[in-house]
């Protein structure tokens, strides 16, 4: 897990901190999507995690071992690091690229060539194909594939990624967001992105930070913050549309079943009060059907809804 | 071609001390240039100051720099070699600072967000990464001073410009276009084989 505790950066000759007395944690195996508006710190925050950026005051630990303890080298190839540019080298194959952290761990060969081809698997590139590639080879989305692949191959417990998809198309990002999701979860890593988008936090993030001006405005669960944003500046921050990202995150079931049946295709398995509410309107009713018959109705939807924003 | 024919043993003894003498200096040029340039392209101000003298040490001309040297160092081979060195200098030591200060900074962050300590940076990423523009200053230089040595014969440092001024002096024609074909076909050799080697080099690096 990586516990904040009052963490700040004051840079030298700026009249305001850039991260100002931050303190949250992400439990082991959980997510924090770091958010907030250009310039609030966000980027700092994170990289003083691995400390790209030294701290001026606070602590950072992580697994509960103090990050400034340990000697800067060694604690960043215990962490995952992924970042928008990607930023592979490009003088060096896919393979060679992936076994960066091993090769710095002195891993010996073998180990490292299973090690590529596993995590080339796991994000979906197949090793054969793609381990002798060059980076100018590849496109956008599987250049970001391969970053996460690199930021994984150390088995790190810990990954830190800094608007990882913000570079790929709008098409190939959700479906990477998607499987890194999945991905993540599955590898049980404790993550911290930083994004600016808050559809994408709300989706990768199990928790979400958001900061204003370098101090933390309202840490919580995704869920919980769309519902009830803890200021003016949040509700403003995170849009009209965050009804919207909240029913997204809600499953069906958590409305009451209604057995009537009603017309159209019924809701696949995992769907959500969105595709829900998505397609009432699509078909211009007040009901939508379940998969394993029954429905469920736009009054419960408005009902869960209102009682979300009870406080706002 | 008569006068090749008749002195073999000259022509090449000429050829001989022409490139003893190139690549002397471009060797002590590149020896110099190469470490300065790295240690000072992290420092802006220090790289800024080295890019300027640099620039200005290439305004001179050959000639002048050769002259320059006869009344501190004499003549003969060694004040020839310091003026070459001088002149390879500037492109390698420009194109080093550049190479490393226009390295992509992406690939250098995630390489230190990775965890590689400062020399495995420089020597796994920077310097690769700034390996075709330091190779092209190589070039540069190589073909500067394998022109440039054809002057040394001005101040004793022999080489195939003594060809071209004993041609003058003993109104030998042959003798001068041997020596003038040669300096010129060097110098197009020079610029070609290297040029060749940079693609080359240019591919491997950014694989365009």
């Amino acid at each position: 897990m990586i516990a904040i505790e009052g963490l700040t950066k004051r840079w030298p000759g700026a009249d305001r901190a850039s991260v100002q007395d931050v303190t949250f944690a992400v439990a082991e195996g959980t997510s924090c999507a770091i958010i907030g508006p250009s310039g609030s710190g966000k980027t700092t925050l994170l990289r003083m995690v691995n400390r790209l950026v030294e701290p001026s005051a606070g602590t950072v630990r992580i697994g509960g071992e103090d990050a400034r303890a340990m000697e800067a080298t060694a604690l960043r190839r215990r962490i995952g690091y992924v970042i928008q540019e990607v930023g592979l080298f490009p003088h060096w194959d896919v393979a060679a690229n992936i076994a960066t952290v091993p090769a710095l761990l002195g891993w010996d060969r073998p180990r490292i060539r299973t090690r590529v081809e596993e995590v080339l698997a796991l994000v979906g590139l197949d090793p054969a194909r793609f381990a002798i590639r060059r980076p100018h080879e590849l496109s956008g989305g599987e250049r970001q594939r391969v970053g996460v692949a690199r930021a994984l191959a150390g088995d790190p417990p810990v990954l830190l990624m800094d608007e990882p998809f913000g570079a790929v198309d709008p098409v190939q990002r959700a479906r990477l967001q998607e499987e890194v999701l999945r991905l993540l979860r599955q590898l049980r890593k404790t993550v911290l992105l930083v994004t600016h988008d808050v559809a994408e936090a709300v989706r990768l993030g199990d928790a979400v930070a958001l900061l204003r001006d370098g101090r933390l405005v309202q840490h919580g669960p995704a869920a919980e913050m769309l519902a009830h944003p803890a200021d003016g500046f949040a509700t403003e921050f995170l849009g009209n549309d965050r009804m919207l990202l909240r029913l997204a995150l809600v499953p069906v079931a958590t409305l009451p079943r209604h057995a009537e049946p009603a017309p159209g295709p019924a809701l696949a398995e995992g769907a959500t009060l969105r595709d829900a509410l998505a397609q009432m309107l699509s078909g211009g009713t007040t009901t939508a059907p379940l998969t394993g018959g029954g429905s469920i109705t736009l009054a419960d939807l408005l009902a869960f809804a209102g009682g979300g924003m009870g406080r706002a | 071609m008569e006068w090749l024919r008749t002195h073999p043993g000259l022509f090449l003894g000429a050829v001989g001390d022409h490139l003893l003498l190139s690549l002397t200096g471009l060797a002590i040029g590149i020896a110099l240039a190469l470490p300065v340039g790295i240690a000072v392209a992290h420092r802006p101000r220090l790289a800024e100051a080295a890019i300027m003298i640099a620039g200005a040490l290439r305004t001179i001309p050959s000639l002048a720099v050769l002259a320059a040297l006869l009344p501190l160092l004499g003549v003969g081979f060694t004040p020839s070699v310091i003026a070459l060195a001088l002149l390879a200098l500037p492109p390698v030591l420009v194109n080093t600072v550049i190479g490393i200060r226009t390295a992509d900074p992406a690939a250098l962050d995630a390489a230190r967000g990775l965890g590689m300590t400062a020399t495995q940076r420089a020597m796994r990423v920077e310097l690769p990464l700034a390996a075709p523009l330091i190779f092209s200053g190589l070039r540069v230089a190589a073909v500067q001073v394998v022109s440039a040595a054809a002057l040394a014969t001005f101040i004793g440092g022999g080489g195939l410009g003594d060809l071209v001024t004993q041609g003058l002096a003993l109104l030998d024609t042959g003798r001068m276009l041997v020596g003038a074909i040669a300096i010129a076909l060097l110098a197009l050799g020079t610029e070609a084989a290297l040029g060749m080697l940079e693609r080359h080099l240019a591919v491997r690096v950014r694989g365009a």
